[in-house]
């Protein structure tokens, strides 16, 4: 069955329950994965208190982001003594190894040139390193903050005039660039390197600094994230590995990303690979991890492949050319467009509120072609569009199920099509940070978990109801 | 803990009782670098105005102030739900350079058209103020154009603190009330009820305490709210305020050009729901009836929970608890609360007190109990471990602090959906205190571990 493709979807002026967060936030989750870095915002203190409530409903931890706390003279004649006390009181509250610092809307329109204000502190303040990444939230959203506080973090700790005494020859260390992926994620990424007996830096790593244990003694700032050291070392590293297919497809558009960075610098190669979730983007991302470690990819990850093969005939039937919504960032929606295709469901809207041109191109690498036709592919989307486009869409073609984060919640209730959540934020549900995505095994947990989506609404649709499947 | 040291600029912010002479600096800006537990201005504005249910909201600015906002709080509302959308002129680099006021009256004329709103508030956030926008001039256009009141809420994140964003909701609801021609009348025994947001139902559980002493509710701001109601608000004999911080700029006004008094209470705990609900019944004593049902209600109603509450009582008897709430009032209705279910509190605070607030606090409080002002992560947690808290009350932002460190938990904030108002509520409040205070899982947590090697040996 070939689906007609359903062209239109409605545009509006404002943006109806937005899609995406603000270019800050991505910036600021980078520096929670920096061992003792604290986050430092240059703008109103609402900036700060609101991310922190979003990210804290995520992740069920402290999430302290500090504010230079604009006031009415401060947007008049300039935000830099604002910006210097707070360096000074975070500074002297939490003795941090680095000070992340984001600017807002508020103080880029104003004009506050925040790297001449660092300059003049000498970029450091006590053995404090401060980092300033251009975060205005008037272009793109939290997915390049991200990359960009990731850039810039390369960029301060890489310099170009570094000079490298020591290259380890037998240790062949690895530097990975993972995008904005779940705790679990990270863990299982770390598990797969050390397996495969490689070293590795992962930039941002938050999975322990987000996700630790109860406290005896409050922690100004919480353990793990990756130190300063290591990412001192990036420049040393044989390989860069780098996550995303529309980030790869930016930085052939020229963006900067930190892998560049480190390959024009260094002629570190890097690899870009979409993000590895489902059979087949696994496969590729550990046969690159063997070719550039020159290990082979250990037995118990054959063994979880086949598992995961397996389950995948097991459930066949069941998700079979079943049509699923799925939205988030864009590299999200892509490697996950690949995983639904590989099991046999039709992604008949793949939408997302981010801003790249090249986010069909993408999907288009992902897909094969009988699926790009039958699929609406549409970024810089709100979840109102998504729902109304969705509610049009012939009775045969509709979604039968929602696969995305929690806040497609109210769509996915108003349509009644079941939602599987994934990717980030989770704020109605427990454990969102623990969701694996990537690897067989996250394959695995995806795959069960959609399979037994679909199981409960066919059995809470029965008439009869069944124990048996 | 002695790792922990407070900013020297903040010492005038945190007062223990009985220590040295109570002398306490507030109700001012947050310390740069200091991670405060307050919001902003539009924060301020959009928790007061957000319950109204058949308006549009509509955040002029880029999109980050409406995604932290959507439907993020329990506000309930038993028709209309356009509240719990997010609309946001989402503007751009180009808009910034070239201004919004374009971009804000076609999202506006579009979103009138499309969702039919009764009426609709544009809250300006930090940029606005920046780039210039003309936001009333755009208002008024509309307005003419679609008939329905169009009202700039000016809520420029830095121009404040939360408190001013308070004023600017107030200004804008007075604004709206402003635009009922039809000439005032004085509904004999009614009322408004002001500051009161229907979380989880709250309204209607005090709406019905209302109705059964006979006492007419004209309009409530806003919970459950509609504009056709909040703009009969004029027409009530008095403004029943709660949530003191937040709408008495309101009142006030409202006093001063329609003559409306008002009185403040709160509708926490026994003993403040009681006397929230005397207050009301004796002003209208010229009414005898409405002090008799209320009398009648009362001892009805506190006679239901009583025994509910002993048997929690008993667990929870001696247990600490520490609080740190948005406005100061909350914090005192809490404290009674606590004392009814046998708790001490060891830490009381909140983001936006006054000295007399906190002089009240401080009345209020046990020997040694601290006492603080926009208090941030590090001194919440320093505190509450010091004076070894079972419970921290507080919302989103203090949860993983106590969690963190091993204390029980309760949320009284807006986020929260089970209501807590009243005395069925005091109930509800009993059981979310009991249950996390009496849970097992607090004998696992390092900060209640026993040194090792002390067990076990022989």
């Amino acid at each position: 069955m070939t689906l007609r493709k359903y062209k239109d979807t409605p545009s509006y002026t404002a943006t109806q329950n937005a899609c995406k967060m603000c270019t800050p936030l991505g910036a600021t989750l980078v520096f929670q994965g920096i061992e003792g870095c604290v986050p430092l915002l240059h703008g109103s203190q609402g900036c700060s208190t609101y991310m922190r409530r979003y990210l804290i409903s995520h992740f069920k931890e402290p999430v302290d982001i500090a504010s230079s706390n604009f006031t009415e003279e401060t947007a008049v004649f300039g935000g830099g003594a604002n910006l210097k006390l707070a360096i000074e009181n975070v500074a002297r509250q939490y003795a941090p190894a680095m000070i992340g610092i984001a600017t807002t809307c508020l103080s880029e329109t104003i004009g506050d040139d925040v790297q001449l204000i660092l300059n003049s502190m000498g970029n450091t303040i006590n053995d404090t390193a401060l980092v300033h990444v251009s975060t205005p939230s008037y272009t793109g959203t939290h997915v390049d903050g991200f990359h960009g506080a990731v850039a810039a973090v390369v960029d301060r700790f890489n310099p170009v005039d570094k000079r490298i005494v020591y290259r380890p020859k037998k240790k062949k260390k690895i530097n990975l660039f993972p995008g904005m992926l779940s705790n679990e994620d990270l863990r299982h990424l770390k598990d797969i390197f050390e397996a495969f007996h490689t070293p590795v830096t992962i930039l941002p790593d938050y999975s322990e600094r987000l996700e630790g244990p109860s406290w005896q003694e409050y922690q100004a700032i919480q353990k793990g994230g990756t130190p300063m050291s290591e990412i001192e070392k990036m420049n040393v590293a044989v390989h860069s590995m780098e996550f995303g297919a529309v980030l790869a497809l930016a930085a052939e558009n020229g963006q900067e990303t930190a892998g560049d960075i480190l390959n024009k610098r260094f002629g570190i190669p890097c690899t870009r690979l979409p993000i590895p979730i489902g059979v087949k983007a696994t496969d590729r991302f550990l046969d690159n991890l063997s070719r550039i470690s020159g290990r082979p990819v250990p037995e118990r990850y054959r063994k979880e492949k086949w598992r995961l093969v397996d389950a995948y005939v097991d459930g066949n039937k069941y998700v079979s050319k079943k049509r699923a919504l799925i939205y988030g960032e864009e590299d999200f929606v892509v490697s996950m467009a690949g995983f639904l295709a590989e099991v046999g469901i039709i992604p008949v809207l793949c939408a997302s509120g981010g801003k790249s041109k090249t986010f069909k191109k993408a999907l288009e690498q992902t897909l094969p072609e009988t699926l790009i036709d039958q699929a609406v592919i549409q970024n810089d989307m709100d979840f109102t569009c998504m729902e109304e486009t969705a509610a049009a869409m012939p009775e045969d073609q509709k979604p039968e199920l929602i696969i995305g984060n929690s806040k497609g919640y109210a769509m996915a209730r108003r349509l009644k099509i079941p939602l599987v959540r994934v990717g980030f934020p989770i704020h109605d549900r427990v454990g969102g940070a623990r969701i694996l995505h990537v690897g067989y095994k996250g394959a695995q947990q995806l795959f069960d978990n959609i399979v037994n989506t679909i199981l409960t609404a066919r059995q809470t649709e029965s008439r009869i109801g069944y124990s048996y499947m | 803990m002695t790792s922990i040291s407070v900013l020297k600029q903040r010492e005038k912010q945190i007062y223990q009782k009985g220590k040295q002479p109570f002398e306490m600096t507030c109700d001012t800006k947050s310390l740069a670098g200091a991670v405060s537990q307050r919001a902003c201005v539009f924060c301020g504005s959009r928790v007061v105005l957000y319950p109204i249910a058949d308006a549009l909201h509509l955040i002029h600015g880029p999109i980050g102030c409406a995604s932290y906002t959507w439907d993020i709080r329990g506000a309930q509302s038993s028709g209309p739900e356009l509240h719990r959308m997010s609309f946001s002129t989402d503007l751009s680099e180009t808009d910034i350079i070239y201004g919004g006021e374009k971009k804000l009256k076609r999202a506006l004329l579009e979103l009138i058209d499309k969702y039919s709103p009764k009426a609709a508030f544009i809250y300006c956030t930090c940029i606005v103020g920046i780039i210039g926008d003309d936001v009333d001039a755009v208002c008024r256009q509309v307005e003419e154009e679609t008939h329905i009141p169009v009202i700039a809420v000016h809520s420029e994140g830095f121009k404040g603190t939360k408190k001013d964003g308070y004023k600017a909701a107030c200004d804008a609801l007075f604004s709206l009330i402003e635009r009922n021609k039809t000439p005032r009348i004085t509904i004999p025994d009614s009322i408004n009820i002001l500051g009161e947001f229907n979380i989880g139902g709250e309204t209607w559980m005090i709406k019905k305490y209302y109705e059964a002493m006979g006492v007419k509710v004209v309009s409530v701001i806003t919970g459950d709210g509609r504009v056709d109601e909040v703009m009969q608000a004029g027409n009530a004999a008095l403004n029943v305020v709660q949530c003191s911080g937040s709408v008495t700029h309101l009142a006030k006004q409202m006093e001063k050009e329609y003559g409306i008094p008002f009185i403040r209470v709160s509708y926490f705990g026994i003993e403040d729901t009681s006397d929230a609900l005397y207050q009301v019944a004796v002003f209208f004593d010229k009414n005898p009836e409405i002090l008799k049902k209320t009398q009648d209600l009362i001892k009805k109603e506190v006679q239901a929970i009583i025994p509910r509450l002993e048997t929690m009582k008993k667990d929870l008897e001696g247990k600490k608890a520490a609080i740190y709430v948005g406005g100061a009032f909350k914090a005192f209705s809490l404290i009674k609360a606590l004392k009814t279910l046998g708790m001490e509190v060891i830490l009381a605070g909140s983001q936006t007190g006054t000295q007399e607030d906190y002089e009240v606090l401080r009345q209020m409080c046990n020997e040694g109990t601290v006492i603080l002002d926009d208090s941030n992560p590090l001194e919440l947690a320093k505190y509450s471990v010091e004076k070894d808290a079972d419970l921290f009350i507080g919302g989103v932002k203090e949860r993983p602090i106590a969690y963190k460190m091993g204390i029980g938990f309760c949320d009284h904030n807006h986020e929260r959906k089970i209501p807590l108002v009243g005395f069925e509520g005091m109930v509800n409040f009993a059981k979310e205190v009991h249950g996390t205070v009496t849970s097992p899982v607090w004998d696992l947590v390092p900060r209640r571990q026993k040194p090792a090697g002390k067990e076990g040996a022989i």
